[in-house]
């Protein structure tokens, strides 16, 4: 037990100090790659908590598809020199460090944790398990998930109608 | 935990990514022999006995080559970006079953790194951070060439995605578990494709633009992005994305023979359980050739194409598919009668002819 | 599984239209933009319709608790649909005026509508935070939907930073009373609640942070900032819109949480209220005042409205008392409905290109040249102050008669006194139409015309049969879903 403790405590540090190189990195572009890396700890704090479906959704999501959008928006205005570009001497190594760290945790949890994560369990539920989510979504949520659908689509053609060209026709 | 399983593991592990490196070094020589057949030439043949040695001779070529560092580059980016680009490319096999478990020194060893009863998310979630080294290394060489390499092929990998994730649904229904072993399990009798031809055949095109594969190797357009991304990179940094890039391949391959054909399932797999693998081997060998055959054949698409393609057809397509195959689920179910899910390849492919119909005109003539 | 859909068929049914109106949409060729509105208009009828005919008395929880059809929400359903048929009413011409008839116009508001009403059947804080992003996102979306204008862009980008700020209010709150209560269904909060083995320091913060999330959703002060300027750069109709429809929904969602889950709270919340309705009477009004553009006037004004309405919350605790305030505050959400809706139809009428037309001065000399339309806009601007003999008197009236039960004496002397400034900025519209000699210039606009007078005509005929009215407001009280 002791040693979950120690690495929730380990993971928890890289969490908060990639979120702070998030907040002080003077290049936008380092900042979403701390974003990303916040992302990632944050996805294996859920495989801690024995939920392997919301971990991966969480890197699918928001690692993967969100952020590459917020990359993309970056580069292409060009945004990432605002502000002076100070590099901080500190940065390379913690980075390094942080990486480090994250790794080695992540890959002892994959291997060591796989089946008897801690007893959080009840707290949760079964909730890791995709086929309960499943169930419950289109059962105890099925309105809120309908909802959603209706809003996802809502947004999409909000942003098609704020972005498309005056005339189309 | 016993250490009997951690070096069961550690051994697993390694032996993937040795394989893995072999591969991609074979694989470049397959590559090569066999455009050099497609285009009537012999290809490398000087180095060893039928050129078997050529991969050496290269990656001894390629750690000898003086790397560069553009000046206005930024540095530690750079560097990042191509470790970044191969990790995704190694990791992403783990969930993937070689073969059915075998007996090993009184332990069952399952030839599979890990079965995460998330499988199937998993390799989204890898495919979907891929994009980073890509993007990472065209913006860091501080080139025009190199960003617009880059910020295209993001456009193209996060396009595809859609249809890509779309057509896992396809299996993932069928067997109704998101682990990679049990949906080889469930195609004991019969292939996924049988069921499946549409969602097959959306899989496989989309997993070659997620690849950057010809006809949609964009990012690295030589006449108009001077090879894209990497127009900076040379020497080890060089090989790395090239090796990503064929890893990649592989995995593809090995993630849609899984998924579709069977896996490592063939005839007297489960008396032999080693024939497994080499099922295994051969099926993913025959969509590798599959490959390297559409590069040697089809040319490149037109950017804003590619695009309208991967997002009006592919992505309807995809759309439709997921959507009749829960159909065909739902049917076999009501009726407690699992011929009904012969009504998918039915509806898809009915629905497959009729977008094809519909987008006859859009796709090969002018855009809009 | 038939009955959990027969409760909730005017969201489906409106939100269903709202989807097929997309896709018929592009089968309507471009000139022909009227028909894409008439069908707009003729799913809202529907959903009335279907409304009336399912609504029912009983309580019916439906999905599994998920969201609860009762007289609340086929009250609120009405007001939402009602507002919908205004919006279009207003927005026709309007859009066609501007230029900027697309006809995406009338499916994101539907959109909105299926938001609205889902919001006043919620019976889960998930479904309260799903709602109030569908009914915000379109009005983003229209917010800006001059896009030619800077001050549209404006009003959408301001909307949408608050709003998804607010957003995020809520959703911290609703984590922090799920960590407290085990539960986002609000009947199992409020037994979580009643058996004290709920953190009640947990629920507290997140009682408040989705007070600020919904403060900014209804414009209370100090979540406010926002409202002149969005209401100002926004389209006019899009304006008149959202004043009606996002604050009722707004107040659909506070009071149904509130009243029902954290009565046991009061002692806490009950000043917080009092603290923010006054705030909002006060600030709305006294800067008010100062306003010369109208759009900003009628934002202000709206800031204040929300204030008054906000009163009825304080009655929270006061089991024998809260059904009153309830009902007193949809009867004064249908009045600002038809007052509002009024007076920006007015508003749209003298509105030019460019956002001319848009000063108070410019409504000089309107009581010569057009005496119907100055006599409406009198008529809405007493209402808007609450003089009898308008729906508006009354609808305060009921207002401050649960607050003065409720024992709150000072808030009611604010709410009056406030009332009372109020009438210095209404009247001086009032008498610029009548006293100052001027040149109007009034578009002509049958429907505009028609909707100016029909709110009119029920702004005084509601308040001579307002009994019957509130009497159904009444028998629309709260239940707790089971």
């Amino acid at each position: 037990m002791s040693v979950d403790y120690v690495l929730f405590g380990g993971l928890a540090l890289v969490t908060i100090l990639s979120a702070l190189g998030m907040l002080f990195s003077r290049n936008a572009v380092y900042s979403a790659l701390y974003l990303i890396f916040n992302f990632s700890t944050i996805a294996v704090l859920y495989l801690m908590l024995s939920a392997p479906f919301i971990a991966l959704a969480q890197i699918t999501v928001y690692a993967g598809a969100i952020m590459v959008l917020f990359l993309f928006v970056i580069m292409l205005l060009g945004a990432e020199q605002r502000g002076q570009a100070v590099r901080t001497w500190w940065m390379q190594p913690l980075a390094l460090g942080l990486a480090g760290i994250l790794i080695f945790e992540a890959i002892y949890l994959i291997f060591t944790h796989r089946t008897s994560f801690p007893p959080l369990r009840q707290a949760v539920g079964d909730l890791g398990n995709p086929l309960q989510i499943g169930e419950q979504l289109f059962s105890n949520y099925l309105l809120a998930f309908e909802a959603v659908a209706l809003l996802l689509l809502v947004a999409v053609i909000g942003a098609i109608f704020l972005s498309r060209g005056r005339k189309l026709r | 935990m016993d250490w009997a399983s951690l070096a069961e593991w550690t051994l697993k592990s390694f032996a993937l990514i040795f394989a893995l490196l072999g591969g991609f070094a074979y694989l470049t020589l397959f590559e090569r022999k066999l455009i050099a057949r497609f285009q009537v030439r012999i290809g490398p043949n000087r180095a060893g006995p039928f050129g078997l040695l050529q991969p050496v001779a290269d990656g001894i070529k390629l750690i000898f080559k003086e790397e560069l560092i553009p000046a206005q580059a930024d540095k530690i980016i750079f560097i990042l970006a191509p470790i970044i680009t191969v990790v995704p490319a190694l990791v992403i096999m783990a969930v993937v079953p070689f073969g059915p478990p075998i007996q090993l020194f009184g332990r069952t060893i399952s030839l599979q790194i890990i079965d995460l009863n998330v499988g199937v998310l998993y390799i989204m979630a890898i495919a979907s951070v891929s994009v980073y080294g890509i993007v990472l290394a065209g913006w860091s060489s501080n080139n025009k060439y190199a960003t617009l390499g880059g910020i295209r092929s993001s456009a193209q990998m996060i396009s595809y995605e859609l249809a890509l994730g779309l057509a896992f649904t396809g299996p993932v229904l069928l067997t109704s578990s998101l682990s990679l072993a049990e949906i080889v399990e469930a195609q004991r009798h019969i292939w996924f494709v049988l069921y499946q031809p549409v969602g097959a055949f959306i899989f496989w095109i989309s997993t070659l633009a997620e690849v950057n594969r010809a006809p949609f190797d964009m990012p690295e357009a030589e006449q108009e992005l001077t090879a894209g991304y990497h127009t900076e990179y040379s020497g080890m940094k060089f090989a790395l994305f090239f090796m990503a890039e064929y890893i990649k391949m592989i995995a593809v391959s090995a993630i849609a023979v899984t998924l579709f054909f069977g896996g490592y399932r063939g005839p007297f797999v489960d008396q032999v359980p080693l024939l497994g693998p080499i099922y295994f081997l051969l099926k993913v060998v025959g969509f590798l050739f599959l490959m390297v055959w559409v590069r040697a054949t089809l040319p490149r698409i037109r950017y804003d194409r590619l695009m309208a393609f991967g997002w009006k057809v592919l992505f309807s397509l995809a759309l439709g598919n997921a959507m009749l195959t829960a159909l065909g689920v739902l049917l076999a179910d009501m009726f407690q009668n699992s011929l009904w899910l012969w009504s998918i390849p039915v509806t898809t492919i009915a629905f497959f002819l009729l977008v094809a119909y519909l987008m006859r005109g859009s796709i090969a003539g002018g855009n809009r | 599984m038939w009955a959990d859909r027969l409760a909730v068929l005017p969201v489906i049914v409106i939100g269903a239209w709202a989807v097929l109106l997309t896709v018929a949409d592009l089968y309507i060729p471009e000139h022909r933009r009227r028909i894409t509105a008439i069908l707009a208009a003729l799913g809202l009828i529907v959903g009335l319709v279907v409304n009336l005919f399912i609504q029912r008395h009983n309580p019916q929880t439906a999905y599994f608790g998920l969201a609860i059809a009762d007289g609340f929400s086929s009250f609120l359903n009405v007001l939402f649909l009602l507002s919908g048929l205004l919006g279009i009413a207003v927005a026709h011409g309007y859009l066609q005026r501007q230029n900027i008839a697309r006809s995406e116009y009338y499916s994101l508001l539907l959109f909105s509508i299926s938001g609205m009403m889902l919001m006043g059947m919620a019976a889960d804080l998930i479904i309260v935070f799903i709602a109030l992003e569908l009914l915000s996102i379109p009005l983003y979306v229209m917010a800006g939907f001059h896009r030619d204008r800077l001050d549209s862009e404006e009003a959408a980008l301001k909307y949408f930073l608050l709003g998804a700020f607010a957003g995020g209010f809520v959703v911290y709150g609703i984590a922090l009373i799920y960590g407290a209560t085990g539960s986002t269904r609000i009947a199992a909060i409020l037994s979580a609640v009643q058996s004290g083995s709920a953190s009640p320091i947990l629920l507290t913060v997140g009682a408040a942070l989705i007070l600020v999330g919904l403060g900014f959703k209804v414009a209370a002060v100090p979540f406010h900032m926002w409202t002149p300027d969005v209401y100002q750069g926004a389209p006019s109709s899009v304006t008149a819109f959202m004043a009606v429809g996002a604050k009722a929904a707004g107040f659909a969602a506070l009071l149904r949480v509130f009243l029902l889950a954290f009565p046991t709270l009061s002692d806490k919340l009950v000043p917080l209220l009092w603290a923010l309705a006054a705030l909002t009477m006060i600030v709305g009004n006294i800067v008010a005042i100062v306003q010369s553009n109208i759009k900003r006037l009628l934002a202000y004004s709206s800031i204040a409205h929300a204030g008054y309405i906000l009163m009825a919350t304080v009655t929270l605790g006061q089991s024998r008392l809260m059904a009153d305030a309830a009902a007193a505050a949809l009867f004064y959400l249908l009045a600002y409905l038809l007052t509002n809706f009024g007076a920006w139809a007015v508003v749209i009428a003298l509105e030019r290109e460019e956002g001319k037309g848009l000063s108070i001065q410019d409504y000089a000399g309107l009581g010569k040249k057009y005496p119907a339309l100055a006599a409406a806009m009198s008529v809405f601007m007493l209402s808007l102050i609450g003089v009898p003999p308008t729906v508006g008197f009354l609808g305060k009236f009921y207002l401050f008669r649960a607050v003065l039960e409720g024992g709150f004496v000072g808030l009611a002397v604010i709410g009056v006194l406030t009332s009372l400034v109020s009438a210095y900025y209404y009247l001086r519209v009032v008498v610029v139409m009548y006293m100052q000699e001027g040149e109007p210039v009034v578009n002509r606009d049958a429907l505009l015309h028609w909707t100016a007078a029909l709110s009119a005509i029920a702004v005084l005929a509601l308040s001579l049969f307002a009994t019957p009215l509130f009497q159904w407001a009444t028998q629309a009280t709260l239940y707790a879903a089971q």
